[in-house]
């Protein structure tokens, strides 16, 4: 009981109330908007049904924010808007300004301090990401490298309104995929088995829990050098990498064979049609810190086709449905393989059972 | 101060460009803070991620640090290569639950960066994609210290492992006319009732609640949460004929027509010649795509309530799964409306507490035991609305047809009386 004494209990409080950090129009207005507008990227107006509005300004930031930044950002908030912000879920930073006169020196007190205003509507917005080498245990890439190479080709973008539709952009460090479904994904694929430390399965790894983590049954036990440990039917791996957080010994990622792939038309929204998950479409591309061109050059050859073909309000599913898979292909260069027939479970139904071919 | 710096020549790379570096963030912690912890942190962190870079691997591993009372919450971190980097060698994440929105006063945000300044590595994100507040690198010892400080002000952990993760929930009826639901009550009604889940990981895996106020999914709910709550309405949608006619105005009738008539996924709009729009709102399934062209003119209606999805996740471990529609429409208005969605999540939480395998996921389990399973398991009658269209295969058994068709009948006769009772 001596530890209870010492330790101080936790509150638990959960999830605190929004109200008590909201700006007074917002909660004044709760439940009572008619309507917004955009009167330029990187800015909303949302008009409550009595006529009071809210302006939104918009920025982009490094996401991973180090002190100065954070009170760098409060700073503009406090002297510029009304000391209320919010951030999206693309780690966008939203600061509520209930008088217009505030909207244009806000603005440029963020661009001012190399914060970058945008991403509302159809730009390119902030490329929603993992930790990579920064701090996940897992990572064959680093999401924030890549995301910071990428967002500097794609600034424009970001600021602008040439797209389209919105485009939401996407990384990951493994195909565990924490990124998410994007209009264009970029994440890791291996292409190799885990490489096995015999020596240290026995003690590190709960070898039934790795067994049934693999979505292939390729690993079974197996006594190595006389030691219990685990092997893998290699003719059966996937090279997913599924067996390698439960079991840190079966290392995965691997400086040259771990690679990138890049996947389109993952698309949340109900939105005319019901929401579709990404397909691949470029892979083998290499994982080349510390700014991943090949990966890079890809995604804006796939903007450039996207910008120039789609038309208005398709997003990338919606133009690919429209014009067809090959012209997909056709248009953007890329090489269609053996490897983008899906072969898992239901992969029946992504065949093409029709005449319907576009000529 | 003490160590020199370490060398950083691919990273340094990553300072160039016009988008704001994350890698400039943290060489000013290590060159411009005043407390020598920080900065020794910051350049041990600098180094070891440039180890990162130069083999092309990760260097940190997991392992047990929580706080006291908790089994949850804490990312550990500890790193293989803390001897070459000893100052960053322990670097442990705190998930902390954000408010419901995401909403922060300028005040609270610098009143955090003081608390993690003292304890932490002064490195923070808003929000990882489980949707809580990382804050990230700090010690074990620091760990316990930090939450202590913030918890007095009414800052919790979320879940990290096997529990009740994080919850998100749009801006939602704070800012935005397409709101059909309360969604921080909705958020806030759930997670606050499994608190103990969240601290405690004592489920097969992790269960994301996810709260959207309409069909644009702004929180990718269907996608990446085991419970999804949308917002929508069962009665006519709103149009303002004089704020069409402004648009065709203003856009012409091809535009409207092009982008917004013949992109409706039931064909259940016309634009009539005088420039009215005639919606078929028994076609309609309130796909969104409509009050997203023309915010002004069209709006949701007024019985407004949820979607209930359930079972979505990502990769692991049997691929991409969206969630599936569980309760078509759910009234949120009344306390008791509020009490049957607590009840819902619990029975669905406790059926697969009890039925999943050691880390499979609500949806995976679905998958396994069917859906008809699921829903006897949890209570829910079936619905025409839970599937994209009936069984195509004749390989099953259905010698219970007659009782199944007869509870249908019963069912919608109960339905009628209620609703002409109501």
């Amino acid at each position: 009981m001596a530890l209870h004494t010492e330790h101080r209990a936790p509150i638990e409080s959960g999830c605190p109330d929004g109200l008590q950090y909201m700006h007074p129009v917002m909660r004044k207005h709760y439940g009572n908007w008619a309507y917004h507008e955009d009167p330029r990227p990187g800015v909303l107006v949302h008009v409550a049904k009595n006529g009071d509005k809210i302006w939104t300004v918009r920025a982009g930031t490094q996401r991973i924010l180090d002190l100065f930044t954070l009170r760098k950002l409060c700073e503009i908030g406090d002297q510029y808007g009304d000391g209320y912000v919010r951030f999206t879920l693309r780690s966008n930073i939203e600061y509520m300004v209930a008088d217009e006169a505030k909207v244009e020196p806000l603005i440029k007190a963020l661009e001012d301090a190399g914060f970058v205003v945008g991403g509302t509507k159809n730009s390119v917005t902030m490329i929603s990401h993992t930790q990579g080498w920064l701090h996940c245990d897992i990572p064959g890439t680093d999401a924030s490298g890549v995301v910071k190479a990428m967002m500097d080709e794609l600034y424009e973008e970001f600021k602008s309104w040439n797209m389209p539709n919105r485009v939401h952009i996407t990384t990951s460090c493994c195909q565990i995929n924490c990124g998410g479904q994007g209009d264009i994904a970029i994440n890791v694929q291996h292409t190799k088995p885990p490489k096995i430390n015999h020596d240290l399965v026995a003690n590190v790894c709960e070898r039934p829990s790795v067994v049934a983590r693999c979505p292939v049954a390729a690993i079974r036990p197996a006594l190595v050098n006389g030691k219990p440990s685990l092997e893998v039917d290699e003719k059966k791996c996937i090279c997913c990498g599924a067996c390698y957080p439960p079991c840190p010994p079966m290392q995965i990622n691997d400086a040259e064979h771990t690679k990138l792939a890049i996947w389109v038309g993952g698309n949340h929204s109900n939105a005319r049609g019901r929401p579709t998950f990404h397909k691949l479409v470029a892979a083998g591309i290499p994982n080349n810190p510390p700014r991943w061109p090949e990966a890079t050059a890809i995604v804006k050859r796939i903007l450039e086709v996207y910008k120039e073909d789609a038309k208005d309000w398709e997003r990338i599913n919606d133009w690919i449905e429209r014009i067809g898979w090959p012209r997909f292909f056709e248009k953007t260069g890329l090489p269609f393989t053996k490897y983008h027939i899906n072969n898992w479970l239901g992969a029946r139904r992504t065949l093409n059972a029709s005449t319907h071919i576009r000529f | 101060m003490a160590n020199k710096h370490y060398e950083t020549p691919m990273l340094d790379e990553l300072e160039k460009g016009p988008w704001p570096s994350f890698i400039s963030g943290i060489k000013r912690l290590r060159d411009q803070h005043p407390d020598d912890r920080i900065k020794g942190v910051a350049n041990s962190l600098l180094g070891q991620l440039e180890h990162s870079y130069e083999t092309r691997k990760g260097y940190w591993k997991g392992g047990t640090v929580s706080v006291f009372g908790y089994g949850s919450g804490i990312i550990p971190r500890f790193s293989e290569v803390g001897h070459a980097f000893p100052e960053s060698k322990e670097f442990h994440t705190l998930r902390v639950q954000p408010p419901a929105g995401n909403y922060y006063t300028t005040d609270m945000l610098r009143q955090l960066a003081e608390s993690w300044e003292k304890w932490g590595s002064g490195l923070i994100t808003f929000h990882g994609q489980t949707g809580n507040i990382m804050f990230i690198g700090t010690d074990t010892d620091n760990t316990q210290h930090f939450f202590d400080e913030i918890n007095e002000y009414g800052w919790d952990l979320g879940g990290a492992g096997p529990c009740v993760r994080t919850g998100m929930s749009c801006v939602g009826a704070a800012r935005c006319e397409q709101s059909c639901l309360d969604e921080m009550r909705v958020h806030r009604t759930l997670l606050n009732n499994f608190t103990d889940d969240v601290h405690r990981p004592a489920l097969p895996y992790k269960f994301k609640f996810k709260v959207s106020g309409c069909a644009n999914d702004c929180m990718n709910s269907i996608e990446r949460s085991d419970f999804a709550i949308i917002g929508t309405w069962r009665d006519d949608m709103k149009v303002d004929q004089e704020a069409v006619k402004e648009y065709v105005a203003k856009k012409g009738r091809d535009y409207i027509l092009d982008n917004v008539v013949n992109r409706c996924p039931t064909n259940a709009l016309a634009l009539r010649e005088d420039d009215t729009l005639e919606v078929n709102n028994r076609d309609c399934v309130r796909c969104m795509h409509c009050l997203n062209v023309m915010p002004k003119a069209l709006s949701p209606g007024d019985d407004k309530g949820a979607t209930i999805l359930i079972g979505g996740k990502r990769t692991l471990k049997i691929g991409d799964l969206m969630g599936t529609v569980i309760v078509p429409f759910m009234k949120l208005d009344t306390d008791e409306d509020y009490e049957r969605l607590v009840e819902l999540a619990e029975e669905v939480i406790d059926f697969w507490a009890e039925n999943g395998l050691e880390h499979e996921r609500c949806g995976e389990m679905i998958e396994r035991i069917g859906l008809a399973n699921f829903l006897e398991g949890i209570g829910v009658e079936v619905d025409p609305n839970m599937v994209v269209e009936p069984r195509n295969i004749s390989y099953v058994r259905m010698d219970g047809w007659d009782e199944e068709a007869e509870k249908w009948f019963k069912r919608k006769a109960e339905e009628k009386a209620a609703a002409a009772a109501g």
